[in-house]
């Protein structure tokens, strides 16, 4: 547990000054994900450690360079979670990399993303100050939200020094049940269970089955089991891990992945030049996977008739953007937003967009 | 009026009828304050657009002019987010009131920014759909307000607050054109603008559209109210029922003053010999919530409460709420005047706050009601006082400014959901450093290079926190009270 705060810094300072660009590194384990950057590293993982947790408080605050499996195994003790799922995508996975990406697992849709359970942080900006925002308590609408503006950033924005989560009980029970369903047909049961009060907490497709994740008190999972039907799915705790860490077969293809968010019902109609077995369908309908060849233009263009967005998640040519292009008025707001935060544009230069 | 401001005038009439442009003194004092009324100021004229094109228009010839713009929604905002200046032009978005779309396939409801938070759980009912945030204003302040003011309700610790609930936003910017963020998707490319458009207090840009996420409607809600002889033990008890693994729906306290009025008000039966009482609601699936309100009613218990009652139906459950949802206007009662104040802190903190506020009570001579949004930490301590009285109102804010600096101390926060307005800029002076607050002007100035939205509101200038630091605020008091405060 070190506290480098000091020298990061120092470090961004004087990077600011030669305006020399930094590369920032977490765990290094989502070193694919965006666009390629260039710059001298800097390492966050050593910046490590819990520095409060409060199980009745449900809070959390934790240096960036704090391993997620470390966290995980914190709040196991006290029998609480990170509500958000993370993917870990490598064991060395640090909290830090996972807010500047906002990654969510399975349960996002029905528990709410990493953004959602950002509540302050302290960061260092691209003039090498370093800023507090938001706080340790739930609720905080003093100043802007720098906090959650900050997740999903890729440290374009600054580098996050530590992070403060709200953090929730874990669920008692888990069953997972498997009922069996074509894309379209998985879209449409999904949308059917969404509108109930069941506790549903993971809903995905692969195209031949739908599979349901169920977690309550014990009498609440048993008789929603019955109620949506299908067959006990016995390797379910090994599904939802294995399709959080794309470790499915599915997702064993050197091809470019494509990562669509949209209006979870929205219909499945597939692409052209597209097999049905290149889909893989999560997060209820919202989060589609889609293994193509196929340009960003096109797979956007699909996205935008159905109201989401499109980006390459992996395995693209990372000098291209690899991101769903924002409309102008928006990219001259992030254009002048990374100018106010890193005017000497030193931090993570283009790994969100070129020109960002 | 001077010639900018005559012409300006001109504009505005050119764009809108006549009965949509307020500009006579009779006609603007409804909108000379929010729903804090010890700050109050006239405007040159209030707008009440009704198309998009009028509100364009109407917000590129202030900019070009360089008037400033005060968007208003219902005006019930506590810390003069609404409240207007001098010179600057009230954009009302109260005509804006339509529901444009429910989207039962995807839960999502599409609406215009006047419409009142209630209005969208009422038109999906039907649906067995709701819209979860629930402002105890719900009525009245429409989702425009709630999301530059970020609101919460009572379900907030498990549904959460505005941000949470939003999907989409279109936004008019100060240039006129409007840009959109988000939509039903769930999550979105680029920077998270659509967070920090949330309680923003309309000094970013003017929400002209919002898509908020349906819930389904829980199966059950029941209610449990534990009496406590001892508010110390009420506050342990909020950690014990969180520690137990339960994730209420609703958890909330009030102590002693604020029982008594809401009782006398609501007539709802609520123990009025306790110390304080704990409302804590579950939700969820018929066999879940059993399960649960036995786990609580057990928590309860064993914290020493001297009572628990549960609710058995649908009619006393909202009964059981009923009291705490009119606490305000209860609390109203026993005196002229109210100052409502919305720090927030660490649960674990609640009996050292609340002790020392009833040592300053005394020695301010103003009595406090405290109701608390006790699951997520957020305290609504109520001071009583009578504007009437010679000083009394300035003796009121500097108690309130002391609570907001002990919620500082102990880790907290200035404002859990009410916002800062013009009211708590001094109190931002405290939570934040210089380099924060320049961030936020930078950031504003990413948004409104010419300082036009709601100039003076949310974030303090530089110059007047060192102002205030010379002059030592920690004190609470101010030599020149007057002074930026309008
Ligand atoms: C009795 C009472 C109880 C309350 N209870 C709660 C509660 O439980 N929880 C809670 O969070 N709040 C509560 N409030 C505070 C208030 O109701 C909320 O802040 C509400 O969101 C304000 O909505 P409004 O439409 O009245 O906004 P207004 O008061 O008109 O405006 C509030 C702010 O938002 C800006 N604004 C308004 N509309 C727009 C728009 N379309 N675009 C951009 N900016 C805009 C204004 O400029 C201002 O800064 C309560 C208030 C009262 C009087």
């Amino acid at each position: 547990m070190a506290d480098l705060s000091k020298q990061l810094q120092a470090d961004v300072i004087l990077a600011g000054k030669d305006k020399r660009p930094l590369n920032i590194i977490g765990g290094n384990s989502k070193a694919w994900y965006g666009r390629e950057v260039v710059g001298e590293p800097l390492s966050l993982a050593e910046h490590e450690g819990i520095l409060a947790y409060q199980p009745k408080e449900l809070t959390l605050k934790v240096r960036a360079g704090t391993k997620l499996s470390v966290i995980a195994d914190a709040l196991d003790e006290h029998r609480q979670r990170l509500p958000f799922d993370p993917p870990y995508f490598g064991e060395s996975a640090t909290i830090g990399g996972t807010m500047a990406c906002n990654f969510s697992g399975p349960r996002r849709p029905y528990a709410g993303s990493a953004r959602d359970f950002m509540l302050g942080c302290n960061i260092i900006n691209g003039k090498g100050e370093a800023l507090h925002f938001g706080g340790e308590v739930m609720k905080n609408v003093a100043g802007f939200d720098v906090s959650r503006l900050m997740v999903g950033s890729l440290g374009t924005l600054g580098v996050l020094l530590d992070v403060s989560l709200k953090v929730l009980p874990h669920r008692e029970a888990e069953q997972t049940v498997a009922l069996p369903a074509s894309f379209a047909e998985s879209i449409a049961i999904m949308s059917k269970w969404a509108a109930t009060p069941l506790p549903v907490t993971a809903m995905c497709s692969d195209g031949d089955f739908v599979y349901f994740r169920i977690c309550g008190t014990n009498s609440a999972v048993q008789r929603s089991m019955k109620e949506i039907g299908g067959t006990m799915h016995g390797g379910g705790f090994q599904l939802w891990k294995d399709l959080r860490e794309h470790e499915l077969p599915y997702f064993d293809d050197p091809r470019p992945l494509y990562r669509l968010s949209l209006p979870s019902a929205a219909p499945f109609a597939s692409l052209e030049g597209v097999l049905v077995s290149d889909w893989f369908i999560g997060w209820g309908g919202a989060q589609r996977w889609l293994k193509s060849d196929l340009p960003l233009t096109v797979v956007q263009a699909y996205a935008k008739s159905l109201g989401g967005t499109a980006s390459i998640f992996r395995h693209g040519n990372r000098g291209d953007e690899m991101f769903a292009p924002l409309p102008a008025p928006v990219m001259a707001l992030h254009q002048r937003l990374k100018a106010s935060f890193d005017p000497h544009r030193i931090l993570n230069v283009g790994r969100m967009y070129k020109d960002l | 009026m001077d010639s900018k401001q005559q012409q300006i005038i001109i504009d505005l009439q050119a764009i809108l009828p006549a009965a949509s442009l307020l500009t006579s003194k009779e006609a603007l004092t409804p909108y000379e304050c929010d729903g804090l009324s010890i700050h109050k100021g006239l405007p040159l004229a209030v707008a009440l657009p009704e198309t998009l094109a009028q509100a364009q228009a109407i917000v590129r010839s202030c900019t070009k002019a360089k008037v400033p713009i005060i968007s208003r929604g219902a005006g019930t905002g506590l810390a003069g987010g609404a409240m207007p200046t001098q010179g600057a032009v009230v954009l009302s978005l109260a005509k804006f009131n339509e529901i444009l779309e429910i989207d039962e396939h995807n839960l999502t409801a599409t609406v215009q920014p006047g419409v009142r938070n209630l209005v969208i759980s009422q038109a999906v009912a039907h649906l067995n759909l709701y819209y979860a945030p629930d402002p105890s204003s719900q009525i009245a302040c429409t989702i425009g307000g709630n999301v530059a003011e970020n609101s919460g309700g009572v379900h907030c610790l498990k549904y959460g607050l505005t941000v949470h609930n939003v999907l989409g936003l279109k936004i008019l910017g100060i240039d006129g054109e409007i840009f959109e963020l988000g939509g039903k998707a769930l999550d979105n490319v680029g920077y998270d603008l659509l967070a920090l458009m949330h309680g923003s207090e309309g000094l970013l840009g003017i929400v002209v559209e919002v898509t908020v996420k349906l819930l389904p409607k829980p199966e059950l809600a029941q209610v449990v109210l534990a009496a406590f002889d001892d508010v110390e033990k009420a506050g342990q008890s909020v950690g014990d029922i969180i520690a137990a693994g339960i994730v209420p729906a609703g958890l909330e306290m009030m102590d002693a003053l604020a029982i008594q009025a809401a009782e006398a008000y609501a007539h709802v039966g609520y123990p009025i010999n306790a110390q304080a009482i704990v409302l804590c609601e579950v939700d969820g699936t018929t066999n879940s919530v059993a399960d649960y309100i036995a786990r609580v009613e057990k928590v309860l218990h064993e914290a020493g409460a001297t009572e628990v009652r549960t609710s058995q139906d649908e009619v006393q459950r909202l009964q059981f709420w009923a009291g705490r949802k009119a606490a305000f206007p209860a609390v109203g009662r026993l005196a002229p005047d109210y100052y409502c104040m919305d720090g927030t802190i660490p649960k674990a903190k609640l009996p050292e706050v609340l002790k020392q506020i009833s040592v300053w009570s005394e020695a301010f001579g103003l009595p406090v009601a405290n109701v608390f949004h006790a699951g997520d930490g957020n305290m609504h301590p109520l001071i009583l006082y009578d504007a009437n009285k010679a000083g009394e109102l300035k003796k009121t804010e500097a108690f309130g400014q002391k609570i907001l600096e002990l919620c500082v101390q102990v880790g907290g926060t200035i404002t859990g959901e009410h916002g800062v307005g013009v009211e708590k800029l001094d109190a931002m002076c405290v939570q934040f450093g210089a380099a924060e607050l320049s961030q936020f002007l930078a950031i504003k100035d990413a948004f409104d290079a010419d300082g036009l939205l709601n100039p003076g509101k949310a974030v303090p200038s530089l110059h007047r926190c060192a102002e205030l630091g010379r002059m030592h605020v920690h004190n609470g008091q101010l030599p020149h009270p007057e002074l930026e405060r309008f």
